[in-house]
């Protein structure tokens, strides 16, 4: 007598074996020392295919139908043949763009659809809901036939028994505390739930484990081996009949059951997330692709010996055989090895409900609701500070749904049918995504539409075959519309539609859905049309392998690294996105402190960053609400013309460049030219203050020696020698000085002492200055200047200056026979004009600007005695244009010359002020 | 490196000999109701062929995981 309670303690015990294992393996990830970073790990991991469906299911199967359990076995084989073109790709597809789910891979491929992700995510709750309620209707049942031992009762059914007093609600319970503890712990979905893994991998050794200890104690203890066990089974003709595959409706079965395994190894979620999202290294799979058929081999060794044993022991009936490997046990008074395998079982039930609860809170998280929240533009949600703690909400809640509703469908529906069929709806419903997800890795031209015309009207299909007709069986609805169609409509009968018969119901589903579906798709891709996104996605698929990842559909547009920075610490939590931020930069070689706007490059890589903890399609949502893009037109337009337009850009932001270097260059070739300009000048100015100053120093040293060395000179020639070197000296003073007057002017230091003034007495003051040389040198000077002025605003001082230089130039250069210099002044037009005229060689056109250039004297200085310093012209320049005057000359060859400048006058500037 | 077209025609052909063991043809070779050794002809082959068909995986997938890139 096995105790209700100690059954029960043995679950608990094992159930809580699972969350140690769950622990340890979490511990050793976060130490690093990955427990599931294995090959054999992994291959294990992907046995969570066999439930308990498989566990007691098959051998219901195999004592009803023979072989045809098998299919499901070699389906899964088949398809892993075909790994390398199948299965890998997926897995790198899924490894380079993030993939977090069956749905997200699909809405991603086809342009990363909203609609299309949220359509799978309906599909797979809807399809899957029936087999997580298989597996605690397996447990529930196991329970109670246990209970029993070592009498052999079928138990009642479950809906008369209490909620509380149901061993699977508990089940369930646990289940998804499970799930929720370690399976929502990181907000990243690609991230490995390694503790889940590895208790999955340790669930699967226990499953296998007990059903070959079951298979053996069959063959050898209750029989004599195979040979005994089938040539007994042979003498009963209701049993050797299984012994063969019966005629052609038995081959269709077969092929179809074959393609469906096919389908589902790859298409069902919790595949999905064992084979891909949990896949710790690509390379594991070479390996896992024999050793998990191996194990699917080994698992159904004993189907076949286990099912004719139980009906050969069984006789009388009364014993259903989806309970055979308990109660082949409890018959031969084997109360642990019934115990083991009903903990079998339960590892069985407890792996499918695990993975498939976490697959589906993934999708339904980031393919359902999130996107639906996104939208709700009255929730702000986009604007929220932290959206991480909502998703991990989400998806526990999704878990504790998702196991509510299993459970709730095993009590209301599940009682009616068997395992296998039960299994086998979930199967058909998997199946119908595998024309979108092999025609999308392999065929560009697959479009969005094509993708949901198929799943819609394979979904279609499957729900009216296989579906519909399962409610009618639970007494849900009418019955009628099975056998006489709805309204009375024969050709369209659920399971012999337009009258295809002769077919279980199962194979005449998949052949009718997979046909629509597979028809749907690419009839309605080969009219339809690609947007951009789905086209860019397509190629990104289907090449994979050539290393397209660079070529992702661009965004138009950018935004702020702040925003994007704020948007992904929202989804992930801030370290992270620092973390990830810092990778960034590090791998483009950025300096994020300094980088305010994200480049498509940039949005791209936080897009593939959230889209492994939100999906693709609410990622691009997520980005599209910080980036400010160009909303695109016509697509297909769109499309060339971003790829020829951005061609452009490119080549026009080169011209640009190259333009804006060109300039560069051009400056820097003037600034070069300015400075060998500027150094000759300097050279040539300090060449010649050098001659300058050396030819008056000459002269006084020359007739200083003469006097020196020549005693006996006479005093008259005596007196005329230091004439001249007193003359040279103050010649020399006088340059000097205005070498220095000049040096001040150019460098701006020279002090000016600006007053408002009558300009006649500088005027004055400069005649009287130069009256001395004008008397010497016996020339006529003529004024016509006014008594008074109009006020100019000058330096009085340096405005003496400049006319003493003016009028000393003309004293010098003029007629030397019947010299005359006249000096004008005038105001007219708010400015003051001096003329300074003299009737000298006058100045061809050349030297007439040279000669306000430094040392440049008119004439040659070769050849001539030099007449003056050649500074007192710039000089006076440079005075004149700092009170805001011009000075020119005018001149012809022979006519004497007049040098004049202009001073504005004071009121004049002042109303110019105004 | 072997050449990758070379681990992709193995594999063609190991799910090329798995289809034919696994379907009409063949599978009705041996759909006889007839015993090898008290054990039914059909379950020996289909486990017999199940295993060999595991074993080419096994092989082709071995070497193939040497080149990986395809």
């Amino acid at each position: 007598m096995l105790a209700g309670w100690f059954i029960f303690a043995v679950g608990f015990a094992y159930v809580s074996l699972l969350f140690a294992i769950a622990y340890y393996g979490e511990r050793r990830a976060d130490r690093g020392r990955s427990l599931i970073r294995n090959p054999s790990i992994y291959a294990l991991s992907i046995a969570v295919y066999c439930t308990s469906w498989t566990f007691y299911g098959s051998v219901g199967r195999a004592a009803a139908g023979g072989v045809s359990f098998l299919p499901i076995y070699i389906g899964p084989t088949l398809a892993f043949a075909l790994w390398w073109f199948v299965l890998r790709k997926i897995l790198r597809i899924s490894k380079t763009y993030r993939i977090t789910s069956i749905a997200d891979f699909i809405a991603s491929r086809y342009g990363k659809s909203m609609v299309l992700g949220g359509l799978v995510t309906v599909i797979v709750v809807v399809g899957v809901m029936p087999y997580i309620s298989l597996q605690l209707k397996a447990v529930s049942t196991s329970f109670k036939v246990l209970l029993h031992y070592p009498e052999i009762v079928m138990p009642a059914e479950a809906r008369s028994v209490a909620v509380f007093g149901d061993t699977a609600f508990y089940v369930a319970l646990a289940m998804s505390a499970f799930a929720i503890l370690f399976g929502t712990r990181h907000i990243d979905a690609t991230e490995h739930h390694e503790g889940i893994v590895a208790a999955i991998a340790f669930e699967s050794i226990v499953k296998l484990a007990a059903f070959l200890a079951v298979g053996v104690f069959v063959t050898f203890g209750m029989f004599d081996g195979f040979a005994d066990l089938f040539t007994r089974a042979a003498a009963r003709p209701d049993l050797a009949r299984l012994f063969t595959i019966r005629g052609g409706g038995g081959y269709v079965q077969w092929t179809t059951l074959t393609v469906l395994a096919m389908a589902a190894i790859v298409c069902l979620p919790r595949q999905f997330q064992v084979s891909v999202v949990e896949n710790t290294d690509e390379r594991h799979l070479a390996k896992a692709v024999w050793l998990f058929p191996l194990y699917l081999l080994a698992i159904n060794v004993f189907v076949l010996p286990i099912a004719f044993g139980g009906r050969l022991i069984f006789a009388q009936g009364g014993v259903d055989p989806d309970t055979f490997v308990l109660t082949l046990p409890m018959a031969g008074n084997q109360e642990w090895l019934a115990l083991f395998a009903f903990v079998g079982g339960l590892s069985a039930a407890t792996g499918m409900v695990i993975v498939t609860s976490i697959a589906l809170s993934t999708m339904v998280c980031n393919d359902l609701v999130m996107p639906i929240l996104l939208r709700l533009k009255r929730l702000r949600l986009a604007e929220r500070r932290d959206l991480s703690g909502l998703l991990l909400a989400i998806r526990r809640l999704t878990i504790v749904l998702a196991l509510g509703l299993g459970y709730l469908y095993m009590r209301l529906i599940g009682e009616s049918y068997t395992l296998v069929t039960i299994g086998l709806v979930s199967f058909v419903a998997a199946a119908q995504f595998a024309p979108a997800i092999v025609g999308g890795i392999f065929w560009k031209r697959a479009t969005l539409a094509g993708a949901l015309a198929g799943l819609v009207l394979g979904v279609a299909v499957w729900f009216y075959t296989l579906l519909l007709p399962s409610f009618a069986r639970s007494g849900w609805i009418s019955a009628n519309f099975i056998d006489d169609g709805p309204f009375g409509l024969a050709l369209i009968r659920p399971y012999a539609l337009f009258g295809l018969t002769g077919l279980d119901e199962v194979s005449h589903a998949v052949i009718w859905s997979l046909l629509v579906n597979i028809v749907g798709f690419v009839g309605v891709s080969l009219v339809s049309r690609q947007t951009a996104i789905e086209r860019s996605q397509a190629v990104l698929f289907v090449d994979v392998f050539r290393g397209s990842e660079g070529r992702s559909r661009a965004w138009r547009g950018s935004a702020t690294v702040e925003d994007l920075h704020a948007l992904l610490a929202r989804l992930v939590g801030p370290e992270r996105a620092d973390r990830v931020f810092a990778r960034y930069a590090r791998v483009r070689g950025l300096d994020l402190a300094r980088t305010v706007a994200a480049d498509a490059r940039f949005l791209q890589f936080a897009e593939r960053e959230l889209a492994g903890a939100v999906g693709a399609a609410s990622a691009r949502v997520l980005i599209a609400s910080v980036v400010e893009e160009a909303p695109p037109g016509i697509d297909d337009v769109m499309e060339i013309l971003d790829e020829t337009s951005q061609a452009i850009e490119y080549g026009r932001r080169l011209e640009e460049k190259s333009r804006e270097l060109e300039r560069a260059t051009r400056e820097l070739r003037r600034a070069n030219a300015r400075l060998q300009e500027l150094d000759r000048l300097k050279d040539d100015f300090i060449s010649t203050i050098s001659h300058e100053l050396r030819t008056p120093l000459t002269s006084i040293r020359s007739f200083g020696e003469i006097l020196a060395d020549n005693e006996a000179i006479n005093p008259a020639q005596r007196r005329e020698f230091l004439g001249i070197i007193i003359k040279e000296s103050e010649r020399l003073t006088r340059l000097i000085n205005q070498i220095l007057d000049l040096a001040k002017l150019e460098a701006g230091r020279m002090e000016w002492h600006m007053v408002e003034i009558d300009p006649a007495g500088p005027i004055e003051d400069a005649l009287a200055a130069t009256s001395g040389l004008v008397r010497e040198s016996g020339i006529r000077l003529e004024v016509a200047v006014p008594d008074r002025l109009p006020a100019v605003r000058v330096d009085p001082d340096r405005l003496v200056q400049v006319l003493v230089n003016l009028i000393a130039n003309a004293v010098k250069f003029c007629d030397p026979d019947d010299g005359w210099v006249r000096v004008a002044a005038a105001a007219l037009d708010g400015f003051l004009t001096v003329e300074v005229r003299d009737n000298g060689p006058g100045l061809g056109a050349g030297d007439q600007s040279r000669v306000f250039e430094k040392f440049q004297q008119a004439g040659d200085t070769l050849t001539e005695r030099p007449r003056g310093t050649g500074l007192g012209l710039p000089i006076s320049r440079q005075i004149v244009e700092h009170f805001g005057g011009r000075i020119w000359v005018t001149s012809r060859l022979g006519e004497g010359a007049t040098f004049a400048f202009t001073l504005p006058l004071a009121n004049a500037r002042k109303r110019a002020a105004r | 490196m072997r050449d990758p077209r070379t681990t992709s025609d193995r594999n063609r052909a190991v799910f090329a000999a798995g289809v034919l063991a696994f379907t009409v043809p063949v599978l009705a070779l041996f759909n006889v109701e007839a015993t090898v050794f008290g054990v039914p002809v059909l379950y020996l082959y289909l486990f017999g062929a199940w295993g060999a068909l595991i074993g080419l995986m096994a092989l082709t997938a071995r070497r193939a995981a040497g080149d990986d890139e395809g």
